[in-house]
């Protein structure tokens, strides 16, 4: 029988239950992230007027590029400061 | 492990046929088995030598391998189970006093030197540590199916681009090993997007099952290191969903030594070190990273580059500074640049025979890549061929000279590239009336002269919109033994 090495990470897979995503947004900051598209800041700056209009807590943020992940540093903020985030994921 | 039981006292030797100087001391042996307590073990030939009667068959090589021969005959003497004297070669002086007795091999030279021993050859030793279970691979081993086709089996775990893996036993990724003088469990770096450690054993597992030589195994080492600086972006390469993927141009002698391609059909197929450096990477990408298309890898196209796509500089007859010289490598080193890069767009001009015109002819080329309409586009990497070399090398252009006039020619009038003109949506919405637009970032163009001798032939390699600081670099790294 042959023997091989393995040529990857040798990660199992886990795979983590989503959290459940809440009934209503009373209540709860929402974030909103800008990955620096074209034009993402635009259609993301509307949705954002339109949720404070209808009272919501809303709290964005802008990645550097949109070329890599975001830092750290904004990920932790991010974490920290809202409890549901928007995400714009592409032009 | 194999179960490997020695006599706790008395001589031992070992040899094989296959060497004069064992057949020169048989004689001896025979002599040595009459007058002391003798275990002769044979490599090659059971019946080697006729002169003891009781020699042992070594042919599996155990004893050869937990004795550590290195040369044929070793003539050895032990005492309670230990080695107190060892000598190898005929040497009548030695084998006196390994032995301890007077007067032996009469009739002998006083010395001869021995051969080889079978349990070193390559290929014998990588097999014998692995039965001894002294690889020192970290690894997990995958046992495969007794009736599991080894090529299908690779298939099947998702490890392949695509097209069929050597498989990367044990004894294979040794002998990779062997390529590099680093520790095989030495870091390289965090490959996305997984951000999971590549260490050179990983690294060399994907270059087996690329087809790499151990030879080519720095060059795939110096590779992974320059896509894994932070410049290059490796993560947004991989993701975007734009064509590029690396683009590896190898400088130095290493590109001879491993008999690497930089004339005709460069960028084809059909070299050995050209095709397997550049898979290796892209294997290393997608097993070690976890980067794989519509997962991670969210290219639209791609582009038949992301198999492979690595080539050597022709630089022996270039009027020019090798690319790696250009960017600050000492010369005579090895070193490899990797660029963000995609396909391959023709510059065709068989008619150009002064510079002014070549360059136009490049220029105009240039412009087109991506849109003609977008400026600042991507930086790129012109492939100049020989028969286009010698024009600018006739007129006494240095390579500076030909950076500052594609410049120059690859400006556009914003009226030009606007949304809009000519009747194109896409275009540069910033761009002023009046003034006038980049092609180019001012480092943007890399020129590495590459091809055949006959044909007027260059080739664009176009980058990634996000080229420069914004996205991805290029990097030029050092290969290192």
């Amino acid at each position: 029988m042959t023997v091989i090495l393995d040529p990857t990470a040798e990660r199992s897979v886990s795979s983590r239950p989503r959290l459940a995503r809440p009934a209503r947004l009373d209540g709860l900051t929402i974030g909103i992230l800008d990955i620096a598209k074209a034009r993402g800041d635009v259609f993301l700056g509307r949705l954002a007027e339109r949720l404070r209009e209808q009272g919501h807590a809303v709290k964005q943020y802008a990645k550097p590029t949109n070329t890599r992940p975001a830092p750290l540093s904004l990920r932790q903020q991010i974490a920290t400061e809202v409890n549901v985030v928007i995400e714009g994921l592409s032009d | 492990m194999p179960d490997v039981t020695l006599p706790p006292d008395g001589l031992i030797a070992v040899v094989k046929r296959d060497c004069p100087t064992c057949v020169l001391a048989a004689p001896v042996l025979g002599e040595l088995a009459r007058r002391a307590a003798l275990t002769v073990y044979t490599q090659d030939d059971p019946g080697f030598p006729e002169s003891v009667p009781g020699r042992i068959d070594d042919t599996a090589l155990d004893v050869s391998h937990r004795l550590k021969i290195e040369v044929v005959p070793t003539l050895i003497r032990l005492e309670r189970g230990r080695e107190v004297e060892r000598t190898f070669g005929w040497d009548r002086a030695e084998w006196e006093r390994v032995s301890g007795l007077a007067g032996v091999g009469a009739g002998l030279p006083a010395a001869q030197p021995g051969c080889g021993a079978r349990n070193v050859e390559p290929g014998v030793l990588e097999r014998l540590k692995v039965r001894f279970g002294e690889t020192g691979l970290a690894a997990r081993r995958i046992t495969l199916g007794r009736d599991e086709d080894e090529i299908e089996a690779l298939f099947e775990r998702g490890w392949s681009d695509g097209l069929p893996l050597v498989p990367p036993t044990e004894e294979r990724v040794l002998r990779m090993l062997q390529g590099t003088r680093r520790d095989p469990q030495e870091l390289v770096g965090l490959v996305p997007s997984d951000l999971a450690p590549a260490t050179v054993e990983k690294i060399a597992i994907n270059a087996v099952m690329a087809g790499c030589k151990p030879e080519y195994l720095p060059v795939v080492l110096a590779a992974v290191e320059a896509v894994l600086e932070e410049p290059f972006a490796m993560h947004g390469v991989l993701a975007t969903t734009m064509y590029v993927g690396p683009v590896v141009v190898v400088n130095g002698p290493i590109r001879r030594r491993i008999g690497m391609n930089a004339k005709g059909n460069a960028l084809g197929q059909g070299n050995r070190a050209n095709a397997t450096i550049g898979r290796a990477l892209q294997l290393v990408i997608r097993n070690v990273g976890g980067g794989r298309p519509q997962e991670v890898d969210r290219a639209t196209l791609g582009n038949p580059g992301k198999y492979t796509y690595c080539f050597a500089e022709d630089e022996e007859d270039s009027s020019w500074e090798p690319l790696s010289v250009e960017r600050g490598i000492a010369p005579g080193k090895s070193a490899v640049t990797v660029f963000a890069g995609f396909g391959l767009q023709g510059i065709v001009d068989q008619k150009s025979r002064d510079p002014d015109s070549l360059a136009r002819s490049f220029a105009e080329s240039l412009k087109a890549i991506q849109n003609v309409k977008i400026a600042p586009g991507c930086d790129a990497m012109v492939v100049v061929c020989p028969e286009h070399e010698r024009t600018f090398r006739a007129a006494g252009w240095s390579k500076a000279k030909v950076y500052e006039t594609l410049h120059a020619l690859t400006r556009m009038p914003a009226e030009d590239v606007m949304p809009g003109a000519k009747g194109i949506a896409e275009g540069n919405g910033a761009a002023k009336p009046g003034t006038m637009v980049n092609k180019f970032a001012p480092n943007g163009l890399m020129l590495v002269r590459a091809g055949g001798s006959a044909g007027m032939f260059s080739g664009i390699i176009g980058g990634w919109a996000a080229s420069g600081p914004r996205g991805s670099s290029p990097v030029t790294k050092e290969v290192k033994p």
